[in-house]
C-alpha cells in the first residue's frame, strides 16, 4: 500500500510525466489528470509498467464548471501537482485580445479556480502539499513574452498568498520557477546558451526534493535564482530599453 | 535546435529535427503525414550512438525519438517487454533487473535506444550463443509515410519485419516494439580471464569457451608489434546462477569528459602506454575467475559520460569488420597494417561470431572473427588507412559494419550485403540517410 497519493494535474506534459516517474520510483500512488484520454492512457501504462499504482481521470482544465466534480471524482489525496499550461505566441497575443484572454484563462484563471478548491479540501484536513509550476518568466515583464509572464506572475502571487494562508493549517504550498526546459514543447527553439537548458528529469528531481523539504519558492535549476535576482534589480528606466 | 551529430562526431549539413511527444497520434493524419519541416526525407534519431553517418540526414529531417520513451507493458511472469523506440537499454535494465530479467543481447553501451538496437540489429558478447538483437524482437509497429501503421512480426508483414531489423531506419519509424528478455538470478557475472598472444591463441580460447560461456570477448593491443603482436585479454562470462542481488545501476554517471581534449593528448606514445598498462594490469588475473556487476562487464565505457570527447573536436572513426572462419591470416595481415600505421588507438575488441542467423536482411554479424577499433580523425591519413582496410576485408570475403561507418563505398556495400537487392523494395520512399545516399551513389 502506497504511503502517499499524488494528484498530477496536466499528467501528459513532459514535466508532469517526469515527476510522475520520479514519484512512481518511490512507490507513491498516482492519480493522473489530463484532457486527452488516449495520451493519458499511454502515460498511465508507462507508470504501471514501472510498478506504480495509477488511476486516471480525463478533464478539461479550461472548463471551470467541471473543476468541482473532477476533484470529487479524484477523492482524498495528499499532494497536488499543478503542471498544465500553454506557451502562447506572444506576437499573436499582441494582435488579438482573444488569444491573450485564452492564455490568461488557461495559465492563471483556471489554475486559480483549481487551487481555490484544492486549498479548501486540504485546509480542514490540516496536511498535504500543493506544488505549482510557475515560471521565471513571471518575475519580470518582458516585451518578448509578457502575456505568458503576466499569467505566471499572477500565479506566483496567488500561490504566495495561498501559502501565507495555508501555512497556519499545516498545508504546504511550493512554487516552482523553472527556467528553460528542453521538451517537445520547446523543440523549435534554439538551445542557446546550452548550459541554461535543463532536462525535464533534472527539473522533476528538484521539484520532488522541494516538496520533501518543505520548500516555499524553488528556482530550478538553482542558477536561475541569482540570474533572476540580477534581472529583477535592473532599474526600470534601463530595463525598458533592453530587448529581452 | 540542438546540434545533432553521430558518436564519432560526424555532422550533417543543414538538418532539421522535430521531437514528437506521442507515438499514438489519433487516427487520420499519422505522425509522418504532416509534411516534413524541410527537405524531402526523414530519419529517426535516438541517442546518436551510431558512430558514422547512418544516423544523419543532410538537407533532410530527423525525427528525434527521445520523448518517445515510454514503457507500454512489462510482464515479469513471461519476460516480455513492450516499449516506445526512444527508451534506452539502460532504462530497460533499471526496470527489468530487479524483476530477474536481463536484455537478451547487450551492445557495448546502455545508452543505445530500443529503436536503434533494432535498426542496427545490434550484437553483443553472446553472439556465438544467442545471435543478434533481432532474434528477440517479437513484433513491432511500423509507421510508414503512406500513413499506414503496420504490425510486423515473423508471421505478419514478414518482409517488412526482416527488412526493418538491421534496416538502418530506412523502412519507416518504429512506434513500439516487443522483445523477449533473458531470465537471470543475480546481477553478478562470473568472469574468467586469460591473457593470450596471437590470433591462433585467441581462436583456440574462443573454441574452448564457446560452449561453456554465454559471453566471450577479447581486448586486443593494436599498438604492439614484434614479440607482443596480437596480445590481448580474453574474457569469458556467465550470469551467476546462484540467487543473488538484483540491483541495477542508478541513472547518471559519476565522470564526464568536460570538453573535447586537445588532439595531441592522443599520440603513438600515450596509446602504446595505455595498451601496455591494460595488458599488464591483467597479469595477476591471468587464468583466474572474478565476480563482477553486469554494468562493469557489459558497459565499461558508460562509466565515463561523453568519452568520445577524448578524441578532440575532430572526432574519430570506428572501424568494425568481420572476416569469415578460416581467414585468420587475413585478420593477422589487417592487424599488422594497423600496428604499422601507428594509428590504432585504445583497446580493440575482438570477438568470435557464431552462426545463428538473424531475421534481418541487412544484418551485419555473420560467422567469423570480428574486430572493432577506433582511429582518431587525422583527415586524409585516416581515410586512406580505412580504405586500405576495407580492401583487405573485401578480399577476405568479410564485411564492415554500417553503424560504425562513414567511408564505405557503394561497391563495398553491395559486396558486404548481398541482401540489399531484396531489401531495397521495403525502403520507405520518404526515408533516407547520409549513409544510404552514399552507398547508393
Amino acid at each position: 500500500m502506497a504511503e502517499r497519493t499524488s494528484v498530477i494535474l496536466g499528467a501528459t506534459s513532459a514535466l508532469g510525466q517526469a515527476v510522475a516517474r520520479a514519484l512512481a520510483s518511490r512507490d507513491e500512488a498516482l492519480v493522473l489528470i489530463a484532457r486527452d484520454a488516449r495520451r493519458l492512457e499511454r502515460v498511465a501504462a508507462d507508470l504501471r509498467a514501472r510498478g506504480a499504482s495509477v488511476a486516471v481521470h480525463t478533464g478539461d482544465f479550461d472548463d471551470l464548471d467541471t473543476h468541482a466534480s473532477l476533484l470529487d471524482a479524484v477523492g482524498e489525496a495528499d499532494d497536488y501537482w499543478l503542471f498544465y499550461g500553454t506557451l502562447p505566441d506572444q506576437h499573436a497575443c499582441e494582435q488579438d485580445w482573444e488569444a491573450t484572454a485564452a492564455a490568461l484563462h488557461t495559465n492563471f484563471t483556471s489554475a486559480a479556480s483549481l487551487l481555490t478548491r484544492i486549498a479548501n479540501r486540504l485546509e480542514p484536513r490540516g496536511s498535504g502539499c500543493i506544488v505549482v509550476v510557475s515560471s521565471v518568466a513571471g518575475d519580470r515583464g518582458r516585451g518578448s513574452n509578457y502575456v505568458y509572464g503576466a499569467a505566471k506572475g499572477a500565479l506566483s502571487l496567488f500561490c504566495q498568498g495561498l501559502r501565507n494562508r495555508l501555512s497556519k493549517h499545516g498545508v504546504q504550498v511550493t512554487t516552482i520557477k523553472p527556467g528553460f526546459i528542453d521538451t517537445p514543447m520547446t523543440a523549435g527553439i534554439e538551445k542557446k546558451p546550452a548550459p541554461l537548458w535543463a532536462t525535464p528529469e533534472r527539473v522533476a528531481a528538484d521539484m520532488v526534493r522541494a516538496r520533501d523539504k518543505g520548500g516555499d519558492v524553488k528556482y530550478t535549476p538553482w542558477f536561475w535564482l541569482p540570474i533572476m535576482l540580477i534581472i529583477k534589480s535592473v532599474p526600470e528606466r534601463i530595463f525598458k530599453r533592453l530587448s529581452l | 535546435m540542438a546540434d545533432y551529430r553521430s558518436w564519432g562526431h560526424a555532422r550533417a549539413a543543414s538538418q532539421v529535427a522535430r521531437v514528437p511527444a506521442w507515438a499514438d497520434a489519433p487516427p487520420g493524419p499519422g505522425l509522418l503525414s504532416e509534411p516534413p519541416a524541410r527537405g524531402v526525407s526523414s530519419l529517426a534519431y535516438g541517442q546518436g550512438r551510431s558512430y558514422g553517418d547512418s544516423c544523419l540526414n543532410s538537407d533532410g529531417e530527423l525525427i528525434d525519438t527521445r520523448a518517445l520513451d515510454r514503457f507500454i507493458d512489462f510482464d515479469p511472469s513471461t519476460g516480455r517487454l513492450s516499449a516506445e523506440p526512444g527508451v534506452t537499454l539502460a532504462q530497460m535494465l533499471r526496470l527489468i533487473v530487479p524483476a530477474g530479467w536481463f536484455l537478451p543481447v547487450s551492445p557495448g553501451t546502455g545508452h543505445a535506444t530500443l529503436g536503434g538496437s533494432i535498426a542496427n540489429d545490434v550484437h553483443g558478447k553472446n553472439h556465438h550463443a544467442d545471435g543478434c538483437f533481432g532474434r528477440f524482437v517479437e513484433r513491432f509497429v511500423l509507421q510508414r509515410s503512406s500513413g499506414e501503421r503496420l504490425v510486423c512480426s515473423a508471421d505478419e508483414n514478414a518482409g517488412l519485419y526482416r527488412a526493418t531489423i538491421g534496416g538502418l531506419g530506412l523502412t519507416g519509424l518504429v512506434l513500439e516494439a516487443t522483445i523477449r528478455l533473458l531470465p537471470i538470478r543475480s546481477d553478478r557475472m562470473a568472469v574468467r580471464i586469460d591473457r593470450f598472444q596471437g590470433i591462433e591463441a585467441f581462436s583456440a580460447l574462443a573454441a574452448e569457451r564457446r560452449d561453456t560461456h554465454r559471453y566471450t570477448v577479447a581486448w586486443l593491443d593494436c599498438a604492439a608489434g614484434g614479440d607482443a603482436f596480437a596480445r590481448g585479454v580474453f574474457l569469458a562470462a556467465n550470469h551467476v546462477d546462484k540467487g543473488g542481488p538484483l540491483e541495477p545501476v542508478p541513472a547518471g554517471t559519476r565522470l564526464t569528459v568536460p570538453f573535447a581534449m586537445p588532439a595531441r593528448f592522443l599520440n603513438r606514445h600515450t596509446i602504446r602506454a595505455f595498451n601496455s598498462a591494460y595488458f599488464a594490469r591483467h597479469k595477476s588475473l591471468h587464468q583466474r575467475q572474478i565476480s563482477q556487476h553486469y554494468q562493469g562487464f557489459f558497459y565499461p565505457l558508460d562509466a565515463i559520460d561523453r568519452w568520445n570527447r577524448i578524441y578532440g573536436t575532430r572526432g574519430f572513426h570506428q572501424y568494425q569488420f568481420v572476416v569469415p572462419p578460416g581467414a585468420e591470416a587475413a585478420l593477422s595481415s589487417i592487424l599488422q597494417r594497423i600496428v604499422r600505421s601507428g594509428m590504432g588507438s585504445f583497446l580493440a575488441v575482438l570477438k568470435e561470431f557464431g552462426d545463428l542467423p538473424s531475421p534481418g536482411m541487412l544484418s551485419f554479424p555473420r560467422p567469423g572473427l570480428c574486430l572493432a577499433l577506433d582511429f582518431a580523425d587525422r583527415g586524409a591519413r585516416t581515410e586512406a588507412l580505412i580504405r586500405a582496410l576495407d580492401d583487405e576485408v573485401r578480399q577476405a570475403g568479410g564485411a564492415a559494419y554500417p553503424a560504425k561507418d562513414r567511408l564505405m563505398t557503394a561497391e563495398a556495400f553491395r559486396a558486404y550485403f548481398p541482401g540489399v537487392d531484396a531489401f531495397t523494395q521495403y525502403v520507405d520512399p520518404r526515408f533516407s540517410s547520409d549513409f544510404w545516399r552514399r552507398v547508393n551513389g
